[in-house]
């Protein structure tokens, strides 16, 4: 792989608090080198900022290997940057070239409310969890693991549909800001387990309403959301979340 | 889970949507298999025949009073959706995502239904209203039976090119909005078998194109003179 | 003395007995029993769950916006257990006997003993939560192998297994949050342990999006705030990795167990600059498959592609033909060093080894062409099918592989080199799981117990969620229980007064000093001096370099810092130098701890003690114990030990040859 360095002219949203509005700022970096990460190459515009006594751009970020879904910036136009099935750690500089301008926005949506710059508050995500994201199983109650055999099919549909990071691109990404990909991502994941079968109808309804409860839109299936989804979810997971929501909502007592 | 919540959650709404949506793909069928009838080339006789036979019958004027109801179901719903998801994202993105992660009809869909149903106000006004409320000038069937002349009248409207070119848009806008409306309905209806989706994805887009294409072309035959 | 409290009787029975006979809180009074939680990885977030579903009233922080972020969730490879469903010879004895040896006869027989038998029940516990572990087409689960052993106990989700653990676990959290029996503070970060006559009874943390301390009443504390391996600032740990926690609990009395036993992982992706942040583990399951080597002659400058079979060095194969390529990480890891040293190494700066899967591609490929009964098959039909299996097993591992180093590791072979990964040491903690403070536990890696002088692949994994879901459950009631008649203690008795005071006071420090240098610079400068004289290979002249450094390092730190922003607000800067400052200090100790053990053991390599073979010497005479730093003021430390007694292990020499 050749290596290159590269200056980038940078305009990034500014925004003190939630309260106040924001504004886009712009920055030049210089001497990138195209092995950096795109964290990296913030790290290095942030100490920029620092040493010139100026406030250092405030961005989520932990593991920095793709995984953990901390790391949330919408890249000249898409959230996560150009590459596919990536997150923002993981996007390496060669995907740019000297000269260019990059343009990086937070999620916006209101149900991700901004905290400082591109920091936004994603625990709406953790509230649809709650609703009913789970299997009912207290410590101590399992039997065997291999007490129920699971259908190799169903498991492995049931891991791709749990890949899910919880990043918030989908929602990022839609034009009516939904949290349906991540919100079937789960409902899947766990309506494809015989373990999850006893709570499956009450779960989707739960979740469903906490979901349009916390202010996300409705699903138009424009599958923006997996063409940007970091885990490559497929879109397949809603249409069997809506399935799992007409059976429950039908076979409802009341 | 009362019926009120479950048409009031956001993919409640999207049911209905799907709903209304694939009964009036069916409605298309029988509107595009009728007026396919002008190609007989027969001066209209099989045409007026199909078409009083739906006005007279009364299962057709039952059906059409549903096919109103899910109209404006569709229309109200699909325009208040619109709205509601506008409003999900109070500050937007200075750089849209655009086209690189979805088709721009997908993303279209409140908008091409705008233009269908303003299309729909002329077709209606043009064909329906002086069929069903004002006058219509009658014609004679081969068995002798007086009817509607709806033939004679398209044939007079479709002379006027900017009646043709109104009519193409209107089917050009409803192509693009089965384009992704027809695999869209089932999905939401919960088709999630890959298999099937791909079936319905193809069929759909046939449809799309099949159905919108028949329908421009009755204008286009009157006017050029294909049809007399 | 110290006492860990390790019950009497037979190996086998103690963890049984105890459970039968330790006190028990019965619902009502749990009811009205307060337990606060620090940290949300697989330890924490098991641990708030299940004391939650038993019904105590609990407190979960994380630092992270959500609990599903902790770092737990970037372990890849898989987590062991007792299961034998692989007829392969497996038994709770096995895996007992396996960690002692891995561990290098340094960690607590009784604590492993119990690991080994609750490990069965995790597999249990995680499947009936939904975890969707790898399966076989038959509908059961399949394993694989790890390093270390004979037998394939691993359970595994691609190499993903950390990420769906912790999401089960998360869910299980979630789930009593949604119940009212755990309140979850996102975003928050402790940063004191409240000490009531002689009892940890609270915590005060910092709301990193306003900035106000917040005082909180327990009446226990369990820190789940993992490892310190950042204090290398290059590490596979998440950026926001840090001692904090337990540093604040050393300082309030909490013995500091082996710090100088951190693991280098053999299997990361090389430095690549000045500017690099972290570093990337590639899993150790990669070693199942794949083949490690150098060229045969130093500093040789051909592709690697290039270079015949004849002329590399399969060098562990070599040196260990019984293990192979699956020996340890502290063995492999000191391996690959030892080749870079001598001037074998690969890459730009010479510093990595080559991971070749191109033997498994084949063998593969050969496989899929006999299944499906193509004879003669081509080249490119066995490399297609041989590369279609190797993705199914490790593809998102070599994809990522691919994003960072812009190589397809298909084609050629990956570049490897050791990285710090995972810290051994912790605080010290009894059998209880409690620290040498009342009432206050360390779960996880964040406490010394079961892994000795170096972890074994996927057993990380296992002890988190033994320690959260299977242990602390019944010990902490064994606490609790003469707690009962303990009211809340309001959190405006004096104790919280002083505690926050002196919190806000560091931070004032802190923000005072408007030096002229980052944080972050502090932190890479700090993590030069470990990793050089503190790394893979350790000796007293470099140990008491190292420690004269930090110590001036310290200095600078406390007056020639700059941090940006203000206090009431959001600022990342302010919180990374906080950690650091703590990194800083337990940098010392660590170095103290090497200095003082005079062997190598596990993944403490000193480099005056070594066979001539060049393997690990211990002194199992002098130093068959574990080292319990007591906290006494700045720049000093009081050793304790705890002495280990073997009962069913004899220890060897290890051997893996």
């Amino acid at each position: 792989m050749e290596h290159y360095n590269m200056n980038l002219t940078l305009k990034v949203w500014r925004q003190k608090n939630s309260q106040e509005k924001g504004k886009f700022e712009t920055h030049r970096v210089e001497n990138i080198s195209s092995e950096m990460s795109f964290l990296e190459m913030f790290d290095v515009l942030n100490e920029k900022l620092i040493s010139e006594g100026k406030d250092p751009i405030a961005f989520d970020h932990d593991c920095r290997e793709g995984i953990c879904g901390m790391c949330s910036m919408y890249i000249n136009g898409k959230p996560h940057g150009p590459w596919k099935g990536n997150t923002v750690c993981q996007l390496h500089m060669r995907a740019f070239k000297d000269g260019d301008t990059i343009v990086v926005e937070p999620w916006r949506a209101n149900a991700f409310p901004v905290i400082k710059d591109l920091v936004v508050d994603r625990s709406a995500f953790d509230r649809i969890i709650q609703a009913g994201g789970f299997i009912s199983v207290n410590t101590g109650n399992a039997v065997d693991a291999n007490a129920i055999p699971v259908e190799k099919d169903n498991a492995d549909k049931a891991f791709a549909a749990a890949a899910c990071i919880g990043c918030g691109a989908c929602v990022a990404a839609c034009k009516n800001s939904s949290a349906m990909l991540f919100v079937s991502a789960k409902v899947s994941h766990l309506a494809l387990l015989p373990q999850g079968d006893p709570e499956r109808k009450s779960r989707v309804l739960a979740m469903v309403h906490q979901m349009d409860k916390e202010g996300f839109g409705a699903c138009t299936f424009t599958e923006a959301c997996e063409a940007t989804c970091p885990k490559e979810i497929s879109v397949t997971n809603i249409a069997r979340l809506n399935q799992e929501y007409f059976r429950a909502s039908l076979a409802a007592d009341k | 889970m009362t019926w009120a919540q479950v048409f009031t959650s956001s993919v409640g709404k999207k049911i209905t949507m799907a709903l209304t949506g694939v009964f009036l793909i069916l409605f298309l069928i029988v509107h595009v298999g009728v007026n396919a009838c002008i190609w007989f080339n027969d001066g209209g006789e099989v045409f007026n025949r199909a078409a009083n036979f739906l006005g007279e019958n009364v299962v057709p004027r039952i059906l059409e009073i549903g096919l109103f109801l899910f109209f404006i179901l569709h229309i109200v719903q699909g325009l208040m959706l619109e709205v509601q998801n506008r409003s999900k994202r109070s500050i937007g993105y200075a750089v849209s995502y655009g086209n690189r992660g979805s088709r721009w009809y997908s993303r279209s869909m409140g908008l091409l239904g705008t233009l269908i149903l303003l299309f729909l106000i002329i077709h209606l006004a043009d064909f329906w209203v002086p069929s069903r409320f004002t006058h219509m000038s009658e014609v004679q069937l081969s068995d002798g039976k007086n009817v509607h002349n709806l033939y004679s009248l398209m044939q007079a409207r479709f002379q006027n090119p900017f009646i043709v070119i109104i009519y193409v848009l209107g089917c050009i806008s409803l192509a693009y909005h089965l384009a992704h409306g027809f695999t869209s309905s089932f999905r939401t209806l919960g088709v999630h078998n890959k298999r099937y989706i791909a079936m319905l994805r193809s069929l759909g887009y046939a449809f799309a194109i099949i159905v919108p294409l028949v329908f421009a072309m009755m204008p286009v035959s009157f006017y050029m003179g294909w049809v007399k | 003395m110290l006492d860990a409290k390790i019950p009497e009787g037979k190996l086998e029975n103690k963890w049984t007995d105890y459970k039968g006979h330790c006190k028990l809180v019965n619902p009502a009074n749990k009811r009205r029993l307060e337990i606060i939680v620090v940290g949300t990885g697989l330890a924490g977030a098991s641990a708030a769950a299940a004391l939650g579903e038993l019904g105590y009233k609990v407190k979960s922080f994380c630092f992270q916006d959500s609990p599903r972020r902790a770092h737990s969730i970037a372990a890849q490879g898989g987590i062991n257990a007792a299961k034998n469903y692989q007829n392969d010879g497996d038994s709770v004895f096995r895996l007992f006997y396996d960690t002692i040896k891995g561990g290098d006869y340094r960690s607590r027989e009784a604590n492993v003993h119990r690991l080994a038998e609750v490990s069965a029940n995790i597999i249990d516990q995680c499947v009936a939560q939904g975890v969707p572990f790898a399966r076989e087409y038959g509908g059961l689960l399949s394993n694989r192998s790890f390093g270390g052993v004979q037998v394939q106990r691993t359970f595994y989700a691609a190499g993903q297994t950390g990420q769906q653990l912790l999401i089960g676990a998360y869910q299980a959290l979630e789930r009593q949050v949604a119940l009212g029996n755990v309140k979850m503070y996102s975003r928050h970060e402790m940063l004191d342990i409240v000490m009531v006559d002689g009892k940890a009874r609270g915590i005060i943390c910092r709301n990193l999006v306003t900035g106000e301390l917040e005082r909180h009443f327990g009446h226990a504390v369990v820190l789940c705030t993992g490892g310190y391996g950042n204090v290398f600032y290059l590490s596979t740990n998440a950026m926001g990795c840090n001692v904090t926690a337990a540093w604040k609990a050393h300082k309030k009395g909490a013995y500091f167990g082996n710090p100088c036993f951190t693991q280098i992982h053999p299997t990361c992706i090389p430095v690549s600059g000045e500017y690099q942040s972290k570093l990337t583990l590639m899993s150790e399951s990669l070693r199942n498959d794949g083949r490690i080597w150098v060229p045969k002659k130093q500093n040789d400058p051909r592709k690697a592609n290039e270079i015949p079979d004849d002329e590399r060095d399969y060098y562990l194969e070599r040196r260990y033909p019984a293990y192979g390529n699956l020996v340890p990480r502290d063995v492999a890891s000191r391996a690959a060093k030892e080749r870079c040293d001598a001037g074998y190494g690969v890459g730009t700066f010479k510093q990595a080894v080559y991971l070749d899967f191109a033997s498994a591609i084949q063998r593969y490929g050969h496989a899929e062409a006999n299944k499906h009964g193509i004879e003669n098959p081509s080249h490119e039909e066995i490399k297609r099918m041989g590369d279609e299996v190797v993705k199914e097993k490790y593809g998102n591992l070599f994809d990522m592989y691919e994003k960072i180093t812009g190589e397809n590791p298909y084609e050629v072979p990956m570049r490897i080199y050791p990285a710090v990964h995972y810290t051994m040491g912790g605080l010290w903690v009894d059998y209880e799981l409690m620290t040498s403070v009342k009432g206050l536990y360390a779960l996880g890696e964040c406490n010394y117990s079961d892994h000795g002088a170096n972890r074994l692949g996927a057993s990380a994994l296992m002890q988190g969620l033994a320690d959260g879901y299977f242990v602390i459950p019944y010990t902490i009631g064994n606490y609790l229980a003469d707690e009962i008649r303990t009211p809340a203690i309001p959190t405006t008795h004096p104790a919280f007064e002083e505690a926050e005071k002196n919190v806000a006071a560091r931070i004032e420090k802190l923000m005072s000093i408007k030096g002229t240098e980052s944080v972050e610079s502090m932190h890479k400068r700090l993590g030069k001096i470990m990793w050089n004289k503190c790394g893979m290979a350790r000796n007293e002249q470099g140990l008491k370099e190292a420690i004269e450094e930090i110590r001036a390092l310290r200095k600078e730190f406390w007056s020639n810092l700059r941090i940006p922003g203000g206090i009431n607000e959001y600022n990342p800067e302010l919180d990374k130098a906080g950690r650091v400052a703590d990194f800083i200090e337990l940098g010392e100790l660590i170095c103290i701890d090497a200095l003082d053990r005079k062997e190598s053991c596990g993944a403490h390599f000193r480099e005056e003690f070594q066979t001539s073979e060049g393997e690990a010497k211990r002194d199992d005479e002098h130093y068959m114990y574990v080292s319990a730093w007591e906290y006494k003021n700045e720049e000093n430390w009081e050793l304790h030990k705890e002495d280990l007694v073997y009962e069913m292990m004899h220890p060897t020499q290890r051997s893996y040859k």
